[in-house]
């Protein structure tokens, strides 16, 4: 685990699977650490990984909810997060570089596959309301992490201002998602 | 063919000039970022407000008194003609922080 992302994968745990995954990234963040800091290409793995994931969530909540402003709220999940990642796997092949799978990336995934799981389920109110706090949650989580610590170690400067900008556009996500889980309360 | 082509045109545009007040104009308001350029815009009754959208996501411009709805396109244009004076701060519904305001000064 690198020791910068520690919170991301410490707060996602805490926020979205609960007392067993934080737990298990408790003992990740006790292990050694190999590296200081993220390379350029566990930075582009991590961010896709990350839109990846919402991505997931928002197809599971447009063959689940009928709640209009859930519905509204997961196809925009589902455009802006697959126009976010078509940049980033152009900009990585124009670049040449190639993304390095990582145990943050990996935590993610695992995290992520476990929260479908749950959501999928639980359906009606009970599905829209546990959707909507996920995704506060994880865009928290993301946006910190981007703030933080991916856009500050990122070295390739196209790579620091395409994340910068995924940042502005999942900052109104969050508060979007906010929006959301104050009108399903 | 040039020539074909411009007449008709011609005379359309004229149709249209005529049929709009005199003074209506066009007012463009940039999106690039997720910021809205100018924020605050000053226009009549019967202006157009044109949204050209830079960024590769989509917007709306939508008024919180929720008497309008404009839907941006990613790089894209989205425009409103607006009729009634007032003031109408709106926002984008996909990503709430992105705020503005029309001023629209009464006939």
């Amino acid at each position: 685990m690198i020791p910068a992302l520690r919170p991301l994968a410490k707060s996602v745990g805490a926020n979205l699977v609960g007392a067993t995954f934080l737990a298990a990234t408790f003992l990740m963040a006790a292990a050694p650490a190999h590296s200081a800091t993220p390379t350029d290409p566990q930075i582009a793995h991590i961010a896709y990984t990350a839109g990846d994931i919402d991505v997931k969530a928002a197809k599971l909540a447009l063959s689940k909810s009928k709640n209009k402003d859930v519905i509204a709220f997961a196809n925009n999940m589902l455009s802006d997060h697959q126009a976010v990642n078509d940049k980033a796997l152009a900009l990585v092949k124009k670049l040449k570089v190639t993304p390095e799978d990582n145990d943050t990336s990996k935590a993610l995934v695992k995290q992520a596959a476990a929260e479908r799981e749950k959501l999928s389920k639980l359906s009606g109110a009970a599905f829209d309301k546990a959707y909507a706090a996920n995704e506060l949650a994880f865009h928290e989580t993301v946006d910190g992490a981007l703030k933080d610590t991916l856009i500050p170690n990122a070295k390739n400067p196209e790579l620091k201002d395409l994340l910068s900008t995924g940042l502005k556009i999942f900052q109104g996500h969050q508060e979007h998602a906010q929006m959301l889980v104050n009108e399903l309360k | 063919m040039t020539f074909r082509i411009a007449g008709p045109l011609a005379a359309l545009s004229l149709a249209l000039m005529a049929a709009a007040p005199a003074s209506a104009a066009t007012i463009e308001v940039t999106i690039k970022q997720l910021v809205f350029s100018p924020a605050q815009i000053s226009v009549k009754p019967g202006d157009t407000i044109e949204w050209v959208n830079k960024d590769f996501v989509a917007h709306t411009a939508t008024a919180r008194d929720k008497s309008f709805d404009v839907q941006i396109p990613a790089n894209g244009k989205g425009s409103l003609t607006v009729s009634k004076a007032g003031t109408f701060d709106y926002y984008c519904r996909f990503h709430p922080m992105m705020k503005g305001q029309l001023q629209v000064a009464a006939p």
